[in-house]
């Protein structure tokens, strides 16, 4: 997510750091590119220019021209403004003091409420131990309710809904929930335009009927400009405490998302992440500013790492990887446990410094269950010794594994320039901090879709 | 270990990991676009309900046609409103110009575009020496629908007699369901007979909105199982359709985010499966919700490139959002926008008038 934002800034911090002085039509120039890039990414208009002035304020004023490097100093300055826009504290949920706890959730149609709502019940169930109901109080759309109550039914929480009106139906959901036992409502709002003053009167008449302690706009991520004034017409018709965002799994930018928060102060609470009901998470703003800024997400890499490896045996493989006794079974080994981290391309987006090749080329996780299947065809010696691996055995190998001899061989024609690779990225001292990771020599650039080589981490 | 060996020891086997793979993902992709006839696979993706709002409002007394959208359109021109009133009585200079392109941008018009538009607009006011900013609104105007009249045919394609394939395509929850209901209205009234395909057997309950919609104006509905295969469907609503001598078939298909390969696979495999009628498909419709930012060019360029799109139809113009992507679209693609939706009603649908919409866009 994010990508193409954070491939632009890349581009113009990149082209900033060959420079040594800074002329004024240098920052000029470097403002409008990053005017460009923001507008792009559907960030609000007014937003830019504010986020422009500050920062060219900033690189002319003194900060920059009694810094030693300029250019970084300039970097340094449009990070700090862009954490400041998108950052701040992960925002959470007002959980009410006597059970149950009402969440509303209202936007535009096609939003994705009826999901997010779905998909809110199934996290909270899941990873806080909240006992849901989902309540549909769409009667508007056809089907709506329908749709709820399938959903509803996949991830075991109960629905609620009754044929009368929206109000009637939010007040009937709470009271259901108090005589069930449940501690949190979810209330599922037909979609409205902001413009249709008769339907927000409705959604604040749901609202003052059930005094939501969470009252969430739900928006979807590829939203243009109207973002901020879908939120602010909304925000004035409703207490709004936060916002969803959904459809985060394509291409968007997102940038009008990040716009709402910086125009009315609403934290994003969750992203809706993909099409499964377990695709939801919680949004961290000041993770995502710094993977915009190619920072990558080192924190939430981190949680996931400490979840899936195991540490004394991931600190040995290290060992042995410096060593340069690394072999198959390490490699098998780790594969495995990196997989529970999830998607690998997922992982690839949180890791500083990767190239947009990688991060944009489409990785297709079953091409590692073949490169498992192969390795776990050979047997122990084979995998710690590949070079016994003889014709006879290679085809013995290509035949357990399904697949063929030149498959077989070009893993290990792989494995053994990766090892000679993570033998040097792995040795602290012999790594320069700037330095770029080459290509092992014999890898195929063109393999790699063009990459330049991999920076060392 | 500590964070810092987490990293690195994380990164190393994601890398290590990505190369042993990559090379052999990048050629299967190599084969996979080698042979077209790569098979749909089942999933489909669901993050947002299509819209759909009953019909709760009576239909103005403008009545249909051209005048009708800029009267909807007129309600909600928030921030062109002021432009006119803005330029009024000034000079023509840099803060004119800045205005202009604000505006144009707020219309989600985009950067690109936007540069475009105000050139042609310069070279317009330097031919007519214009000097005072009061004028720009106008010229503006004529740039936008000079630029949009350049996009040829708008109507869609259906002949009588015969069955007729209209597919619609999009990303989650720009109201492709609503627009199947709003277009099968729409060509009863004018006498032709029509056929729903309930294609999308991914979201919960989709078959069921079309089927209330169905009901509701006395439309047939083709459905499968939930979760089955949408060709099917398709190729079963086109076979139905010669049987029974309909004009008509509203292929109604799942969203899709366009960044998911499988899922544009599956679309195309929809659309070979009604090719194998020859002549049926007529139409392959992007749905595009207006209040989508620069992401609609992208959404527009896949699904181009995976089904041919034919035209676009821009819904939910009713709200204050200008859908200013459509003119990036029609320029770098090509595809025309075929048709508006400017209301909640099944009548809401209207042809797209380039005049009226550069004339709404401008305020």
């Amino acid at each position: 997510m994010f990508d193409a934002l954070a491939d632009r800034f890349d581009g113009i911090f990149r082209r900033l750091r060959t420079r040594g002085k800074l002329t004024p039509s240098d920052v000029e120039e470097v403002a409008r590119e990053i005017r460009i890039a923001l507008l792009e990414a559907d960030v609000n208009v007014r937003v830019v220019k504010s986020f422009i002035a500050r920062v060219k304020e900033r690189a002319t004023g003194a900060e920059v021209a009694q810094s030693l490097g300029p250019a970084q100093q300039v970097i340094k300055i449009v990070q700090e403004e862009l954490v400041t826009t998108l950052g701040g504290a992960t925002g959470k949920l007002k959980m009410a003091s006597r059970p149950p706890t009402v969440i509303v959730l209202a936007g535009l149609q096609g939003s994705g409420k009826t999901t997010a709502a779905a998909k809110l019940a199934r996290l909270l169930e899941h990873d806080q131990g909240k006992r849901a109901l989902l309540v549909a109080a769409d009667l508007q759309r056809p089907a709506a309710v329908e749709q709820l109550r399938v959903l509803g039914e996949r991830i075991g929480v109960p629905v609620y809904s009754e044929a009368t009106d929206p109000i009637a139906v939010a007040r009937g959901g709470v009271r259901e929930a108090e005589r069930l036992g449940r501690n949190v409502v979810i209330i599922d709002t037909a979609g409205r335009l902001q413009v249709d003053e008769e339907m927000m009167g409705e959604l604040t008449r749901v609202c003052d009927a059930v005094q939501p302690d969470d009252a969430l706009l739900v928006v979807d991520a590829m939203t243009g400009q109207e973002a901020v004034a879908i939120a602010e017409v909304f925000g004035e018709n409703v207490q709004l405490t936060g916002v969803v965002l959904t459809k985060l799994d394509g291409d968007a930018r997102g940038g009008a998302a990040l716009s709402v928060k910086e125009v009315t102060g609403l934290p994003i609470l969750f992203a809706g992440v993909g099409e499964k009901l377990e695709d939801f998470e919680a949004f961290h703003p000041d993770r995502m500013a710094s993977r915009i800024l190619g920072m990558g997400d080192v924190l939430t890499l981190i949680e996931k790492a400490e979840v899936a490896f195991d540490a004394q045996e991931a600190a040995k493989a290290q060992e042995r990887l410096a060593k340069g006794q690394f072999t198959l079974e390490d490699f098998l080994d780790q594969m495995r446990q990196m997989k529970k981290m999830g998607p690998l391309s997922s992982i690839v987006g949180m890791l500083p410094g990767m190239p947009k090749e990688l991060r944009q080329a489409e990785i297709d996780d079953g091409e590692l269950g073949r490169v498992e299947a192969i390795i776990c065809s050979m047997t122990p010696a084979e995998r710690r010794d590949p070079s016994k691996i003889n014709g006879s055995r290679r085809l013995r190998i290509a035949n357990g594994s399904g697949t063929s001899t030149q498959q077989v061989n070009a893993l290990l024609k792989q494995f053994k320039m990766i090892q000679q690779m993570m033998k040097s990225m792995s040795k602290p001292g012999k790594r320069g901090k700037k330095g770029r990771m080459q290509l092992p020599p014999g890898m195929d650039p063109g393999a790699l879709g063009g990459l330049p080589g991999i920076p060392g981490t | 270990m500590d964070t810092t060996e987490t990293i690195i020891f994380v990164s190393i086997f994601a890398l290590a990991a990505l190369l042993i793979a990559l090379p052999r993902m990048l050629s299967r992709r190599e084969r996979r676009r080698r042979d077209a006839v790569a098979g749909g696979e089942s999933v489909t993706d669901a993050d947002a309900e299509p819209v759909v709002s009953a019909v709760t409002e009576v239909p103005d007394a403008d009545g249909p046609g051209p005048r009708r959208l800029r009267a909807r359109i007129g309600k909600s021109r928030a921030p062109f409103v002021g432009l006119r009133g803005r330029l009024k009585a000034r000079q023509l200079d840099d803060e004119a110009w800045d205005d202009l392109e604000e505006t144009l941008l707020l219309a989600d018009v985009g950067v690109t575009t936007a540069a475009l538009l105000l050139d042609g607009v310069r070279d317009r006011a330097r031919a007519q020496g214009l000097s005072q900013a009061d004028g720009l609104p106008a010229l503006l105007q004529a740039e936008i629908a000079g630029q949009l009249e350049d996009h040829g045919d708008r109507a869609l394609r259906l002949d009588a007699g015969r069955p007729n394939a209209w597919i619609l395509v999009g990303v989650n929850g720009v109201g492709k369901t609503t627009t199947a209901a709003k277009l099968a209205t729409r060509e009863l009234a004018r006498g032709h007979s029509v056929l729903f395909a309930a294609a999308d057997t991914f979201r919960a309950a989709a078959a069921d909105q079309l089927a209330v919609w169905g009901a509701r104006i006395g439309v047939d509905v083709i459905r499968g199982q939930e979760g089955g295969d949408p060709g099917a469907v398709a190729f079963d609503a086109v076979q139905a359709a010669g049987a029974r001598g309909i004009d008509l078939v509203l292929v109604d298909t799942a969203g899709r985010l366009h960044t998911k390969v499988n899922l544009m696979e599956e679309l195309k495999k929809i659309s070979r499966v009604v090719e194998r009628t020859p002549g049926a498909l007529r139409e392959v419709l992007l749905v595009l919700d207006a209040t989508t930012g620069q992401n609609g060019l992208a959404q527009a360029r896949e699904f181009a490139a995976a089904v041919g799109v034919t035209g676009v139809v821009l819904t939910k113009l009713d709200g204050s959002a200008k859908g200013g992507v459509v003119l990036a679209i029609e320029s770098e693609l090509g595809v025309p926008v075929k048709l508006v939706g400017v209301g909640e009603t099944d009548e809401d649908l209207v042809d797209f008038d380039p005049a009226e919409f550069a004339a709404a866009l401008v305020g």
